[in-house]
């Protein structure tokens, strides 16, 4: 064990003060999710918009961060510009192994540079440098340039965000190490409000290891579990993207704005496509040996004779459901090339291509006109897409700068919101059924990842709402935990409860206030409990009506099945996140 | 006599399984930086990754640098290391013609023994250990 307590970096880009907070409670709260929510209720404001200078931005990592095989991600924390309440999102790249050897649990950013800042922070260091010069580069070439700026290659992690979070739209994501990304719910945009362009965290340190043979046998076991599993060849192989062919035969495949669910022209977009037509090589976030992160090229002609250029752009499921299925572009180059775009501007994948899926529709129903739209946006039309990705990020007029603040913003002022696809924020690509909708609709992030709702439509034909909801609060929870320590969620098969306690003991952890799950449960009140101090409501949440429309393989969605377990679930988040009080939510001061 | 080659670099996913390795298993430290290998990006991650290795050179110019013997040729490439003879003067790192010496901030040089136990580690294969060539003695003798 480094240490039982917390170490923080608090960096106030106001005053340009920094300094280092020991916090106690890695017994109560583990880190990441839990110390990230645990430093919101004691930094954050309840009472302050999202975009209030003293509002913390916060990078967390967990106990085995470094330790273990798959302790590979950050979370991030903060008020989200997208519904003005307390939200986290994950990222892995080199960020959490940085923050690791950097000596540090959590980096907490406050106040707002007065101009435009690049942030680096390492051991031994800590500096602001005035970047003033990067508005308005795109997050590609903004990597470059700090690369340049802050030397230390291969033990640094480098996160900047594009010109989509400079101009605060609100689902505008935080590029890392170029591949990976805090994509949802607007963390680019809070980073933007503090006129941060990037943050370099320099890995510069080393930590003595705990004595005996106990640590080194159990690494050898974990990670021969986490290199032979079947499970794990699933990412490696063709990743997340072999979803689309399954999810297709299974009619929950979203597609063309969710007017389907499946299309004979998915194969275009498959796994098994992208494999054999663009797959250029796997990357890995550091500590995984996984390698889940699919580099896809496209190659485009620039000039007549033979002058090309090629791009790597990384894909995922996310990416093409949203840029292709959604858009109805079926050609595996024109979703990297939409992509592409997407990346360089940093917004938020999913939400820019189920945004644009909704302003087609739209403009093809009437709701808006070319007016608005600038562009004829049409299905399946690449080149339009990828210009109408820079008037989102980059707005000529009302309709792109509200469609940039969120889908349904934009369908509440134009009309539209019954095909408006959001579910807490522009959905996840899981057209599965009641159970998913509900989860993602309702659910702490607004994210798939929530719990896997989507898995359990998927093996359950059955309406039991109990049981659904017993599922969801349950699997929530063990995620939670997993969010704790901030392990890749791909490894949750293999690090369940007892492996990780077995984990925290050989690394000298072994005194926790409770076993892991009862962590996990006190994790998942706190941070309901701070949602709904920030006025969440999930019994006013709605299901669009485009959902309460489609048919999957268990036939048309029931919309009674839904509406009960709607109910149900905001019942359970209101009775987890009841203030009571806690003994360990509010030590010290 | 065997030694370490980063032989399929091109494979690299960068997940820096072996750097840990040699950390925990070699230098008894959880670290990416002191080991006996080091990945890092060629420029941003779009260009692939190069590993920071001992080329097991004969004679080594990082144990011809050291004044106290802490590092010490092998018989047929690359060098011993003794950590208690070590005074820290940094002179191995400045004499490696490819920076594979890594000093941290007290000066400690992290130097790969050729000893192969981050091989497993690396799940693309893209390290090997192979048998050095018996030396040619100055004359050709053997
Ligand atoms: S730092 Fe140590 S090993 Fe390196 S040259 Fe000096 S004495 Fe020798
Ligand atoms: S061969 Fe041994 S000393 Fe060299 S890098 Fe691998 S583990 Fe470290
Ligand atoms: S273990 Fe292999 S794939 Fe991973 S960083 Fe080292 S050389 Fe690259």
């Amino acid at each position: 064990m480094i240490r039982d307590y917390f170490r923080i970096m608090m960096v106030n880009l106001t005053t340009g003060k920094t300094t280092i907070v020991e916090l106690p409670g890695r017994g109560d709260y583990l880190g990441g999710a839990g110390l990230a929510a645990h430093l919101f209720d004691k930094y954050g404001h309840v009472d302050r918009d999202w975009d209030d200078p003293e509002q913390p931005l916060i990078f967390a990592i967990g106990p085995l961060t470094g330790y273990f095989p798959l302790m590979s991600k950050t979370c991030c924390a903060f008020r989200s510009p997208y519904h003005n309440q307390y939200t986290e999102s994950y990222a892995g790249g080199k960020s959490a192994l940085s923050l690791r050897f950097a000596d540090l649990d959590a980096l907490v950013v406050t106040g707002r540079a007065k101009r435009l800042t690049a942030l680096c922070v390492g051991s031994r260091r800590v500096e602001t440098r005035d970047v003033e010069y990067l508005r308005g580069f795109d997050a590609i070439h903004t990597g470059r340039v700090l690369r340049k700026m802050f030397p230390g290659s291969g033990r640094r992690s480098i996160l900047r965000i594009g010109p989509a979070g400079e101009n605060l739209s609100s689902y505008a994501c935080i590029n890392v190490d170029t591949f990976r990304h805090f994509g949802r719910m607007g963390g680019g945009t809070a980073m933007g409000a503090k006129n941060l362009k990037g943050i370099c965290i320099l890995g510069d340190r080393g930590f003595g290891l705990p004595e005996g043979k106990e640590y080194p046998k159990l690494y050898k076991e974990i990670f021969k579990q986490l290199t032979t599993t079947e499970m794990m060849a699933k990412y490696h192989g063709l990743g997340t993207a072999v979803n689309i062919n399954p999810l297709n035969e299974l009619k929950s495949l979203p597609w063309k704005n969710l007017q389907q669910t499946s299309s004979p022209e998915a194969d275009g977009i498959s796994g098994e496509t992208f494999a054999d037509d663009t797959l250029l090589r796997n990357a890995a976030c550091a500590g995984c040996p996984v390698g889940c992160i699919h580099v896809g090229f496209v190659r485009e002609q620039f000039q007549t004779n033979n002058q090309y250029l090629y791009r790597q752009v990384g894909y995922d499921y996310e990416p093409i459901f949203s840029c292709g299925g959604m858009l109805e572009v079926t050609d595996a180059s024109d979703v990297l090339r939409i992509l592409d775009v997407i990346e360089k501007e940093g917004l938020d994948c999913m939400s820019a291509g189920v945004a644009l899926a909704w302003a087609t529709e739209a403009l093809e129903k009437g709701v808006v006109s070319t007016e608005e739209t600038v562009l004829d946006l049409k299905w399946g039309d690449a080149e339009t897409y990828m210009k109408a990705v820079e008037l989102i990020s980059r707005p000529p007029n009302e309709f792109y700068a509200l469609i940039a603040k969120g889908t349904m913003r934009c369908a509440e002022r134009y009309g539209g919101q019954d095909f408006a696809c959001v579910l807490g924020q522009e959905m996840a690509g899981y057209a599965t059924g009641e159970v998913f909708f509900v989860s993602e609709g309702l659910g702490f992030r607004h994210s798939h990842l929530d719990s896997g709702g989507y898995a359990y439509d998927q093996k359950h034909e059955d309406k039991d709402v109990k049981r659904a909801l017993d599922f969801l609060v349950q699997d929530g929870r063990e995620r939670i935990v997993l969010n704790c320590m901030v392990g890749c969620l791909f490894s949750r098969g293999v690090y369940k409860d007892d492996l990780l306690a077995e984990a925290m003991a050989s690394v000298g952890y072994g005194e926790l206030h409770g076993s892991v799950a009862e962590i996990g449960a006190r994790v998942q009140k706190l941070r309901w409990r701070l949602r709904l101090r920030m006025g969440y409501r999930p019994d006013k949440v709605r299901i669009p009506k485009r959902y309460t429309e489609i048919t999957t393989w268990k036939g048309p969605l029931d919309t009674d099945y839904m509406e009960a377990l709607r109910a149900g679930y905001a019942a359970r988040i209101l009775e987890m996140g009841a203030p009571v009080d806690e003994p360990g939510d509010k030590e010290d001061d | 006599m065997k030694a370490l080659r980063a032989a399929r670099m091109e494979r690299c996913i960068g997940c820096h399984s072996c750097s840990l390795a040699c950390a925990r298993l070699v230098h008894k430290v959880l670290s990416w930086n002191k080991a006996g290998i080091r990945i890092s990006s060629s420029g941003g991650l779009s260009t692939g990754f190069e590993a920071r290795v001992c080329l097991s050179c004969h004679p080594a110019p990082c144990a011809e640098a050291c004044p106290t013997g802490s590092l010490t040729q092998r018989r047929d490439g690359g060098v011993l290391q003794k950590k208690n003879l070590c005074i820290r003067c940094g002179e191995c790192a400045k004499a490696c013609p490819v920076d594979a010496i890594f000093l941290d901030h007290e000066v400690n040089p992290y130097v790969c023994l050729n000893c192969g136990q981050c091989v497993p580690f690396c799940p693309h294969d893209c390290l090997e250990m192979v048998e050095l060539p018996k030396r040619e003695a100055e004359g050709g003798a053997r």
